[in-house]
């Protein structure tokens, strides 16, 4: 059963149309692989292999019927810990929702069941999606496939990790400030985090409300089309959900033609803090974009220099006030002091201290201090006025550019605990995923190629707000170029997990 | 002024945001938060008078629905994670005053 868990969701679902394999093959088949890697990645906190079984005995039933299915009916898919799933337990990756059984589904998990994709499970995240290594879990840290001693990534960790690993051939994360982008970059896969407000936020925990989006997290960038086509829609449940329809993504990931393609590449790619494996392997795609015709100039956008620091202060302060809602009385963990009164507000103060870890207590705070009466003009107020100048950037470089380019990730993946003596060393992760969150913008990442410490490089594009069609138009294409070059999909690289440890040393981040 | 949050701020802000923490968590919240507000302080060089805010990066306004009842969680159903429940109502610990 090996080799079902190798084949491309795009390749199983033609498979299960054809009646080849069943689709409790496929699942079984993957349960398998997940009992395998699991003592090496932890990439879930919670598997549903009877919930997965019984959708499948279903698919393959209503197929032997000959109903119409949805194309990916049938197919795995392996669902982010922070997206709510009724009857299954979601915990956030925190110890406040240990064990929260759901009584309503998300709108994509709905979408999802609906379409007849086997959940196989909720994957490992960092607590309420506040990290960018999957270090910040209740449930242990989750590992990389590539090299067992280094970070996925984060907060989408275990999304990105059951997905190289062989464990699912489809996965949903969630980006905040790049949170899908940043672990498909470190751990080789892809990621797409879609326009603001073009995929249901309804039913998902929400932890920063003008930043959060879900999107597709795949080993190519066909299958994140199809899962994104999928995931998006309007849904009147989510007062920020945009109207448009959402066109299809599959054709566009078909494309194979750059003639004449305007890529600006962000000057802050060519920035001290990117290592040279990072950079050798994003020249080099733009290289093989520019032999393709694809026309490539450099272009400053100044305002992307304080991106990261509007985002450390407008994050928090939606954190603080989306995380209020945790009090220990409607739902999730209660805990009462151990001494003195029980009184409600006591209980809230000890519930809180018990039930989130040290990066999410660290955020609120600080987004409570930059909310306070005094400091709200100097840092959420001057925040907002940075958010402006970032969308003016995007929109001066669109009018010259179809896409932006720049590598998803400064560093290739790092190893733990790399954040312990200063907070910044690990929020700098996100310095290029993070503007896009502030703009709105759809961003993808694929796998460029393989740095010398052994460990995949991610390549960022990014499209205008509501142009989604062209990052899988453009990273279609790239990745053609990519797999022509090589000789074959980036992910079958991966042939043993943890197997790039071998060859790299232990410290991290060429 | 930034990049200096005292503890004794600290623990004023996590009694307003409901966090029960120790002398010495007051004490690394204080550092931390004072390494974060030092680096991120730098918004202020750029964010001038003339500039607008944006709150949201694609805003909506006057987001309807039509005024239809639909299915909503049951009282069971919405009961259903509460740490305690009571009489279809949530339980919750003295809210009035303290004896």
């Amino acid at each position: 059963m090996g080799e079902i868990t190798r084949l491309t969701a795009a390749e199983l679902a033609s498979r299960l149309s054809s009646g080849e394999v069943s689709s409790v093959e496929a699942v079984q088949a993957h349960l398998d692989q997940i009992e395998r890697a699991e003592p090496l990645v932890n990439s879930f906190i919670t598997v549903t292999a009877d919930d997965a079984l019984a959708t499948a005995r279903q698919i393959d039933e209503r197929r032997a019927r000959g109903e119409e299915l949805h194309p990916l009916a049938g197919v795995p898919v392996a669902v982010k810990d922070l997206i709510v799933t009724k009857g299954t337990r979601t915990t956030a990756g925190s110890k406040m929702l240990q064990e929260w059984v759901p009584p309503y589904d998300a709108t994509v998990t709905a979408k999802v069941r609906e379409a007849g994709l086997p959940i196989l499970g909720k994957t490992n995240m960092d607590e309420f999606a506040m990290g960018s290594t999957t270090e910040h879990s209740a449930f242990g840290r989750t590992y990389n496939p590539w090299h067992t001693g280094r970070v996925p990534g984060g907060s989408s960790g275990g999304s990105a990790a059951a997905v190289a690993a062989w464990e699912a051939p489809l996965a949903i994360g969630t980006d905040t400030g790049g949170s899908i982008r940043q672990p498909a970059a470190l751990t080789g896969t892809v990621g797409v985090k879609p326009t603001y407000g073009s995929v249901s936020r309804y039913g998902v925990i929400a932890m920063a409300s003008s930043l959060d989006q879900v999107g597709p997290m795949t080993r190519t960038v066909a299958d994140a089309a199809a899962l994104h086509e999928l995931l998006a829609g309007h849904d009147a449940q989510d007062s920020t959900s945009l109207p448009q329809a959402v066109p299809g993504f599959r054709a566009a990931a078909a494309n194979r033609d750059v003639k004449g393609l305007k890529v600006g590449v962000l000057a802050q790619s060519y920035g001290a803090g990117v290592s040279a494996g990072v950079r050798g392997s994003f020249q080099a795609a733009l290289d093989l974009l520019a032999e393709a015709g694809a026309e490539i100039v450099e272009l400053q956008l100044p305002a992307l220099d304080y991106a990261l620091d509007a985002y450390y202060l407008i994050m928090p302060s939606e954190v603080s006030s989306n995380l209020a809602r945790f009090d220990g009385m409607r739902y999730g963990l209660r805990a009462e002091p151990q001494d003195g009164p029980v009184t409600a507000e006591r209980v809230m103060a000890e519930t809180r201290r018990q039930g989130f870890g040290w990066e999410a207590k660290r955020r609120i705070i600080l987004g409570t201090y930059a909310l306070s009466a005094g400091y709200y003009d100097a840092y959420y107020g001057s925040a907002q006025k940075v958010r402006t100048l970032v969308k003016r950037d995007f929109a001066r470089a669109f009018e010259q550019v179809d896409v932006l380019a720049s590598p998803t990730a400064p560093t290739t993946a790092f190893g733990f605990g790399q954040d312990a003596e200063d907070p910044m060393t690990m929020y700098l992760n996100d310095v290029f995923t993070i503007p896009a969150n502030l703009a709105g913008l759809p961003g993808l990442s694929l796998p460029s190629g393989i740095a010398g410490d052994g460990l995949p490089v991610g390549f960022q594009l990014l499209a205008p707000e509501l142009a989604d069609e062209r990052l899988y138009s453009a990273g279609g294409a790239l990745e053609a170029l990519l797999e022509e070059r090589r000789g074959g999909r980036f992910a079958d690289q991966l042939t043993e997990i943890g197997m790039a440890g071998s060859a790299a040393d232990s410290t991290g981040g060429i | 002024m930034p990049g200096e949050i005292t503890t004794e701020q600290v623990a004023h802000l996590a009694q307003l945001a409901r966090i029960a923490a120790d002398e010495q968590e007051l004490a690394q919240l204080s550092q931390d938060l004072g390494k974060i507000l030092g680096a991120v302080a730098r918004v202020q060089e750029i964010a001038t008078d003339e500039v607008p805010a944006t709150s949201h990066p694609i805003p909506l306004s006057n987001v309807y629905r039509e005024d239809v009842p639909v299915p909503t969680l049951t009282q069971e159903e919405a009961l259903s994670g509460a740490p305690e429940a009571a009489e279809g109502k949530f339980a919750v610990p003295q809210i009035l005053g303290e004896e």
